[in-house]
């Protein structure tokens, strides 16, 4: 059993609890990009060096082997790529869902198993797989976590059976004050280590300057316009702005305005309402099922509850094939939900949930809000020409 | 049990060294600078083992400062030289595979003005005297090179380049002997040197303790200070076990020498022929003038860490070539001197026997290497290849 160890409490408890359970593990740090190369005195990024030696510390504390691996190559291209092209083009990137999929489940498992011999691979997220027995043989359902509060199934819809039959989660049934007083009774070296929340290759949250740094981004300034179109504003950049963000917009309005679009073409930010983000129909692209095939068989409708970001509120909703390649995987589905979802953006995965059972997911392609905020832009457009 | 196979790394410490060490480690714990029994006593067994270090070397007693390892024995010959030679010039000749203990000292000193002039090696990682000496100018105070290469085990032509530097008044030579010291017969005056590193944990010493000799009448800046000791050279209160033991392991290393290195030659034989059985297998280095138990090798297509963790859980115990452990790719500065692309360099593995290693060790060995290696390597082209989104599992 291989462990992908990030020096965090979480993967530090998984690896001890499948130690107690037996197991033969292998703990794993992965080293996934350059910011690795630091030793830091205040980053809390779980990719440092630092996290590293915890990692390290840990597995010399349960007794069981430990090496770093290096899989820059497979995070660059799987992971850091797409997040800063989705920038670029104006969506909003969903990383951590492609380092589980590509990265943790893909390139990882693939050396788990090939060079090291190992069955599986065990991270330390919040979530739960489930083996039924099905005609064909055992299936692996994903489940959400028994502590809703930090179930992380959203970030691991993209994995199908091939990758869930070697999947553990050893915390899928743990509340995380249980995994903290675990790692306490252990006397585990990770045992306090404060939450990382930001992303993980984002030094301090700025992901403008990676931007800059690593996709040699120039920002240039642009038009804010209002959702009727009225010019009440220029931006710095149309990368660095994120739909839903209400904080650094620079303009005040009484009513509070949010980002409502982005529009790399005309270089144009778009602002609303918060009643203005709302929406019910969005497509979705590049669906997959951790079944294998949609949950009606035929590529019929079925009723789903969703969420497009991780622990926002499930939705319930109606999934229906598009013409678009729908009815199949990889295709888009049209997503209608029963109640408006918030701040929906193009990029943000969108998961589909029966109950507590992960059905599959895809991403954002199109809303309708587009249509309104197009038109928007199109005004300023005008009203800047006839100026 | 796993098979340590190691030690260019680090040796165990010999039973032998450990016996001497602890009565320094308990009764006589004295400072050897005090002034009574306690002291004396301490003293006496540091100058002991100065002595017996000295006798191996061809060298005096008070020529030998003690250090808390070869790190520190190079960083003091190097800065002390290049800080005492300042007046006379600031050139620095080296070469391109030397040890991060001297290339990193060198960097050092080049941000105080030094010119480090680093001379490039052939496909085995051999510098040419010549070389050497058509970058000695007037300005030039300091040539620093190995004795044997921690990564690929060739052995330099230290004695012919300590000719040509004599040559050249002003110049000091300054040997690092660390990796050397086990196997290769050292006798400074043949050498030619000014400055000879040595560790104790590579020749079955311990950890912590080192020695620098320096060429009596060779000026020197001490880089730590303090108390008088070490002749000024080197302040602190010396480890008298460390020295006591690295001395012990040292007389007996040179008593058997030998044997071991006709013994570790043989075992060598049996390793490097099963494994470069292997497709895509390379040695890497001079085939024959290279350290007796040393073998180091290229499996194409391979990441080196990853033959090396492999290898681990099938209990052996080898390296890629030096100590890393962040995961960085940054490949051997040694084979890249040597013209190996980073591709290739990437997958340098290194086995290096010890005289403890026992026949047994290399049979397993024979027998389990060339298949984990083989495995690895039809893996690795295989997800080497792989498109990243559609990863082969």
């Amino acid at each position: 059993m291989l462990v992908a160890m990030s020096g965090g409490v979480d993967s530090s408890v998984a690896a001890a609890l499948l130690r107690e359970a037996g197991h033969e593990v292998v703990g794993v740090w992965m080293r996934l990009h350059d910011v690795a190369d630091s030793y830091s005195e205040f980053s809390r990024s779980c990719c440092t060096l630092d996290a590293a030696d915890d990692a390290r510390r840990v597995a010399g504390q349960l007794g069981v082997p430990f090496y770093t691996m290096n899989l820059e190559r497979e995070f660059e291209g799987g992971v850091l790529r797409p997040f800063l092209d989705a920038y670029l083009g104006g969506l909003t990137p969903s990383p951590c869902v492609d380092c589980n999929t590509y990265v943790k489940f893909g390139a990882l498992l693939g050396r788990a198993r090939r060079l090291y011999g190992c069955e599986a691979v065990a991270t330390g997220h919040y979530a739960r797989r489930v083996e039924v027995s099905g005609a064909q043989g055992p299936r692996f359902e994903l489940r959400r976590a028994q502590d809703e509060h930090k179930d992380q199934t959203y970030f691991l819809y993209g994995l199908r059976q091939e990758q869930l039959a070697h999947a553990w989660f050893p915390l899928g049934e743990l509340k995380k004050t249980e995994v903290r007083s675990i790692a306490a009774r252990l006397g585990l070296a990770t045992a306090d280590k404060p939450e990382s929340q930001e992303i993980c290759f984002v030094p301090g949250g700025d992901y403008r300057a990676e931007l800059r740094e690593r996709a040699g981004w120039e920002p240039e300034p642009g038009p804010i316009v209002d959702v009727d179109g009225t010019l009440v504003g220029s931006h710095a950049g149309v990368a660095g702005y994120t739909i839903g963000q209400r904080k650094g917009i620079g303009v005040a309005l009484g009513e509070p305005r949010f980002v409502s679009w982005t529009d790399p073409a005309s270089n144009t930010i778009v602002l609303g309402r918060r009643a203005d983000l709302e929406t019910r129909t969005m497509q979705v692209e590049d669906v997959t099922f951790v079944a294998g095939d949609p949950p009606a068989a035929d590529g019929s409708p079925f009723r789903a509850s969703v969420r497009i970001r991780h622990r926002g509120a499930l939705v319930p909703a109606t999934i229906r094939p598009t013409d678009d390649d729908g009815g199949s995987s990889f295709g888009t589905w049209a997503v209608e939900t029963d109640r408006p979802v918030w701040a929906a953006a193009p990029g943000q995965a969108c998961v589909l949930y029966d109950g507590d059972t992960v059905l599959g997911g895809g991403r954002i392609s199109r809303t309708t809000r587009e249509a309104a905020a197009a038109a928007a832009a199109k005004d300023a457009r005008a009203v800047a020409a006839t100026r | 049990m796993a098979i340590y196979l190691d030690h260019a790394a680090t040796t165990p410490l010999r039973p032998e060294a450990l016996e001497a060490m602890l009565p320094y480690l308990t009764e006589s714990f004295g400072n050897p600078s005090s002034i009574h029994g306690f002291g004396r006593r301490a003293r006496a067994g540091l100058d002991e083992a100065r002595e017996r270090l000295a006798a191996r070397l061809g060298a005096q007693p008070r020529e030998i400062v003690f250090t808390s390892g070869g790190t520190e024995a190079i960083n003091l010959a190097l800065k002390g030289a290049a800080w005492a030679g300042k007046g006379r010039g600031h050139r620095i000749v080296t070469t391109a595979v030397e040890h991060h203990a001297v290339t990193h000292t060198l960097r050092y000193l080049e941000k105080f003005g030094f010119e480090v002039v680093t001379l490039g090696v052939d496909r085995y990682g051999r510098v040419d005297p010549d070389d050497v000496e058509a970058a000695l100018t007037d300005r030039t105070i300091l040539v620093a090179v190995q004795l044997a290469n921690n990564e690929v085990g060739t052995i330099q032509p230290v004695a012919e380049i300590g000719r040509r530097v004599r040559e050249h008044r002003g110049v000091v030579l300054a040997v690092d002997a660390v990796q050397a010291a086990p196997y290769v017969d050292i006798n400074v005056a043949e050498l030619g040197a000014h400055f000879v590193a040595i560790a104790g944990h590579k020749l079955e010493g311990p950890k912590g303790s080192g020695a620098l000799w320096v060429r009596h009448g060779t000026h020197l800046l001490a880089q730590q200070h303090g108390g008088s000791q070490e002749r000024h050279r080197r302040a602190g209160t010396e480890d008298v076990a460390a020295a006591v033991g690295m001395a012990v392991a040292y007389d007996l290393a040179c008593d058997e020498r030998p044997a071991t290195v006709r013994r570790l030659r043989r075992l060598r034989g049996k390793v490097s022929s099963a494994l470069l059985a292997v497709s895509g297998t390379e040695l890497t280095g001079h085939p024959t003038d290279r350290l007796p138990g040393h073998l180091s090798f290229i499996v194409r297509d391979t990441d080196g860490a990853a033959v090396v963790a492999a290898l681990d859980l099938e209990g052996i115990a080898c390296s890629t070539g030096s100590a890393c452990t962040t995961g960085s790719t940054e490949v051997s500065h040694v084979l890249t001197a040597m013209a190996y692309p980073d591709e290739e360099a990437r997958g340098s593995l290194r086995l290096s026997l010890g005289r403890t290693t026992s026949d047994a060790d290399v049979d397993a060995t024979a027998a389990i290497v060339p298949q984990v290696v083989e495995r690895l390597r039809l893996a690795s082209v295989e997800l080497r290849t792989e498109p990243i989104r559609q990863a082969v599992l």
